[in-house]
């Protein structure tokens, strides 16, 4: 045999197909079978392919040797380039490009078929994407390179090229169609790319055999291969050829999953952009992301997404740089431009490729999946999902390359983030002082409270007085509606009767006599805003004086619920019960209030309404608010209450409600009617008593005149609960007493929150302090 | 030679988000003074939301720093961060490799300077 020198893609490739031929391992290639099908997918007529075996010599053994083969391999490719068949151009022709086999289809499925199932193993290879060798284009011939997969122990470096007709049931290796480039001049070599070692390839290049030994085209072979490795369209064999400066890439997915080991790798000819991902990678990735998200407006979460990526081995620290350029908006999400962007940058580095240190600009976000349409091929031809990529090179048009985008979003990042930036920087500083003294007009309210408590029976008179004169301004005339709550629908209620309703312009009313710090007078009003607000203020009606609660901001908190509440506002227990009150008070307070002494009704009835209205609690509507009597009635019950719950509440209520109005007046701040089951009387008292210790609004309410004590009692109870009309004053003054107890307890409470934030202050300061002078 | 400043500043941070119970992303100055007579350096802190602090040393000699500087380092300084925390491949306690993250900091170092 002439010796033959190849070189060494030759020698590569040669071994690949003699080793494919070489089914039996024998070194001896049969002439017929494999070799046959060899030559002729060469394309070459069976005269020439008898030529060839003869001059081979195969004819003379009887088979190929290796020799022979190879021999006969350079002469298919002389044939094919159309040189005369010569022995002694064997070696003489330089740069022959390899002999190029086409493949028929059915070969190449059933190839395929074996690569799939060969590449199940993945060792050291990648599964390979199921190539099918497309139709080849014009002059384009698909080589069809099996890669052997090592397992072959290829005596050269270049693992043997497989024949492209053998299917090597055994072989792992998947069949990688490459299609050549239509410049047939160089010597093609396909990247090797499904993880199959390329055996070319790897001795092109430096391709680790390792998994990421997919792609040796580290630098990409200065000679272009373009290859891609398609799941072939049968009908449509688009050959994208790449430009003669294409680098193929091939994206090497192992993705254990669903694609069953098989990944695609799609090649991109990266020429003048290598980050560009096309049209059929595109939709390779489109559909990876289908099977972690169907939606595919929807996000990829961090963790999904990781251990997707994580299948493709690469190292932790890469898939995190590829997760940070490839998370655009920063939200541990991928959408679908992001994962498709990530998905690329895996392939790519997968084939070798170093990450950018930032995004490329064809793979920032909002990339098109409109191209998809494009290319024709569907991902049918993936098997296993990892659709070969075509590689159109010149297409690219898929991503257009969103640099303004990016470039805006930057922008507007930067902005947002010096913005951000300044803007924080006062906030930190300021919100400190927010905090300070909440401006809680309960506990202003409370503080007023303890000037009324020296009058006590005189405001108490005065309360009186002022009731009577007072008339019913207050529409809520909350008093009128809470006596009926407080005094459990009975007593004081009678003019109560808005307990419900009431509530709200009770409130409005007992604001007014919040601020009404006289007891007589306040407690007067306060009834009358009361019945809105609370029944406390029914209650405090009694007492003149009642401690002229911050209705401003009690009132109306309480003051639904002292509507309701009505009957049981004292500022201690809460009224819970009251609130049931109210309703039905309206009618009742009459009654009640008439029963309820009269020494205090005097002033008591005036004082009820006024106190209900006062109380921040009262119910916001007293209509019959004018109806003092009721309230007197309600205001003696409430603070009878305190110490009693009974029905008499209302009744008695009325009475005490005036002084507990008064007294729950004074603490309404921190009273919360809530309850105000007294709307009128009570609800001041309940109120305050609601906020802190009520009771002590009771204390106030004791200074008041016995309608205070009356109103105490009943309100200082609970709220909820109806005092017994016939609360005797001791009842009433017990209230009174515990009212004014819980007015002073939460004027202390209100001190020493209003110091709190001092104290802290000073307590910082005392800590950094010692570093003052280090 | 920084580690042992840090560390020991890392105390006063206790100490103080401890002490005050208050927000927890102070911002405070950690002021050490003159630990040795030639060396003269600021320490400050930050603590965020969930615990994780931040030490900025700052040689003394470098005046024009103000607060608000050091304010807007710490803030970016968190974005980073949180950036950084996005990230799934990341686990916390890992020393951060980020590209990106290094890179603001170097960017705010250089400012700083």
């Amino acid at each position: 045999m002439e010796s033959l020198t190849l070189s060494d893609v030759e020698q590569k490739y040669y071994s690949e197909l003699f080793l494919s031929c070489d089914v039996d391992n024998t070194k001896k290639v049969a002439s017929n079978g494999k070799v046959l099908d060899l030559f002729r997918a060469a394309q070459l007529s069976n005269e020439v392919v008898h030529q060839i075996t003869e001059l081979c010599g195969a004819t003379r053994l009887g088979h190929f040797g290796r020799s022979q083969f190879y021999i006969a391999l350079k002469l298919i490719a002389l044939a094919q380039s159309g040189l005369p068949l010569r022995v002694e151009s064997l070696n003489s022709v330089r740069d022959l490009p390899l002999p190029r086999f086409v493949m028929g289809k059915n070969e190449q499925e059933t190839r395929h078929a074996v690569m799939f199932a060969d590449t199940e193993n993945q060792g050291p290879y990648f599964p390979r994407p199921p190539g099918r060798v497309q139709a080849k284009k014009v002059s384009a011939h698909e080589m069809i390179q099996p890669c052997v997969p090592t397992v072959d122990p290829q005596p050269d470096t270049t693992s043997p090229v497989v024949s492209p007709h053998q299917s090597p049931p055994t072989s792992p290796h998947a069949w990688r169609k490459h299609k050549r480039q239509a410049s047939g001049g160089n010597v093609d070599r396909q990247p090797s790319v499904p993880g199959v070692v390329w055996p070319p390839f790897r001795e092109a290049q430096p391709g680790p055999v390792t998994g990421d030994g997919m792609w040796s085209a580290h630098s990409p072979p200065p000679v272009q291969e373009s290859w891609v490795s398609f799941t072939d369209t049968p009908p449509s064999s688009t050959l994208p050829m790449h430009p003669p400066s294409a680098q193929v890439i091939t994206t090497v997915r192992t993705v254990p999953s669903a694609m069953t080991t098989n990944e695609i790798q799609r090649q991109i000819s990266g020429y003048d952009d290598p980050w560009k991902i096309t049209d059929e990678q595109r939709q390779y990735y489109i559909n990876q992301f289908k099977t972690i998200q169907a939606d595919l407006t929807g996000l990829i979460p961090g963790s999904a997404a990781k251990e997707f990526f994580t299948k493709s081995k690469l190292p932790i620290l890469e898939l995190s740089h590829i997760w940070e350029l490839s998370d655009f908006d920063k939200d541990g999400a991928l959408t679908l431009d992001e994962f498709c962007a990530a998905f690329h940058l895996v392939v790519a580095r997968k084939n070798g490729y170093d990450l950018p240190e930032k995004l490329p600009e064809s793979l920032m976000p909002k990339l098109i999946d409109l191209d998809d349409s494009a290319v024709p091929e569907p991902a049918t031809e993936v098997d296993f999902s990892a659709s070969p990529v075509e590689v159109t090179p010149n297409k690219s048009p898929s991503m257009p390359s969103l640099n303004q985008n990016w470039s805006e979003l930057n922008q507007s990042n930067e902005q947002w983030e010096t913005f951000s930036e300044r803007s924080s920087s006062s906030q930190t500083l300021t919100q400190f002082d927010s905090n300070i003294a909440p401006a809680d007009p309960d506990t202003a309210i409370v503080h007023p409270v303890p000037i009324r408590m020296t009058p006590s029976k005189i405001h108490m008179q005065e309360m009186e007085l002022k009731r009577t004169g007072s008339d019913h301004t207050h529409p809520t005339s909350p008093l009128m509606a809470n006596p009926p709550e407080l005094s459990d629908e009975t007593k004081l209620a009678a003019t109560i009767k808005f307990p419900g309703t009431t509530v709200g312009d009770g409130y409005s009313s007992s604001d007014s006599f919040t601020s009404d710090q006289e007891p007589i007078s306040s407690a007067v009003n306060r009834q009358r805003s009361h019945s809105g607000t609370s029944p406390e203020g029914l209650k405090v009606v009694a007492p003149p004086p009642p401690p002229p609660r911050p209705h401003a901001s009690h009132s109306r908190s309480s003051s639904l619920d002292m509507n309701r509440n009505f009957a049981a506002v004292p500022a201690g227990p809460q009224q819970p019960g009251v609130v049931a009150f109210p309703p039905a008070v309206p009618p009742r307070p009459l009654p009640t209030q008439t029963s309820v002494p009269h020494g205090h009704r005097s002033v008591e009835g005036d004082g009820l309404p006024a106190h209900t209205s006062t109380s921040p609690h009262q119910m916001p509507e007293q209509p019959n608010f004018a109806d003092f009597s009721q309230f007197q009635a309600f205001a003696v019950d409430q603070p009878a209450d305190d110490g009693e719950n009974t029905s008499d509440k209302t009744t008695g209520t009325m009475k005490t409600a005036k002084n507990d109005i008064q007294s729950e007046e004074r603490n309404a701040t921190t009273v919360n009617s809530a309850k105000v089951s007294t709307p009128l009387a009570p609800p001041p008292k309940p109120v305050r008593r609601r906020l802190k210790s009520e009771d002590e609004l009771r204390p106030d309410v004791e200074d008041l005149p016995q309608k205070s004590n009356v109103i105490a009692t009943v309100l200082a109870t609970q709220p909820s609960i109806p005092r017994s009309i016939g609360k005797d004053k001791k009842a009433i003054q017990a209230s009174i007493r515990r009212n004014k107890e819980t007015n002073t307890v939460l004027a202390r409470l209100n001190n020493v929150i209003e110091c709190d934030h001092r104290i802290s202050l000073e307590v910082q300061l005392e800590q950094l302090r010692p570093f003052s002078h280090l | 030679m920084f580690h042992y400043t840090v560390h020991t500043s890392l105390d006063v941070v206790e100490e103080k988000i401890s002490g005050v119970g208050k927000a927890l992303a102070d911002q405070r100055e950690l002021y050490l003074g003159l630990l040795y007579p030639t060396e003269d350096y600021k320490v400050y802190g930050y603590v965020t939301n969930s615990k994780v602090k931040f030490v900025i040393v700052v040689d003394s000699s470098n005046t024009s720093l103000r607060d608000n500087e050091i304010r807007s380092m710490f803030r970016k300084l968190h974005n980073s961060f949180t950036d950084v925390m996005c990230n799934p491949f990341y686990n916390p306690g890992d020393p951060i490799q980020s590209k990106a993250f290094d890179s603001i900091v170097s960017t705010m170092m250089v400012q700083a300077c």
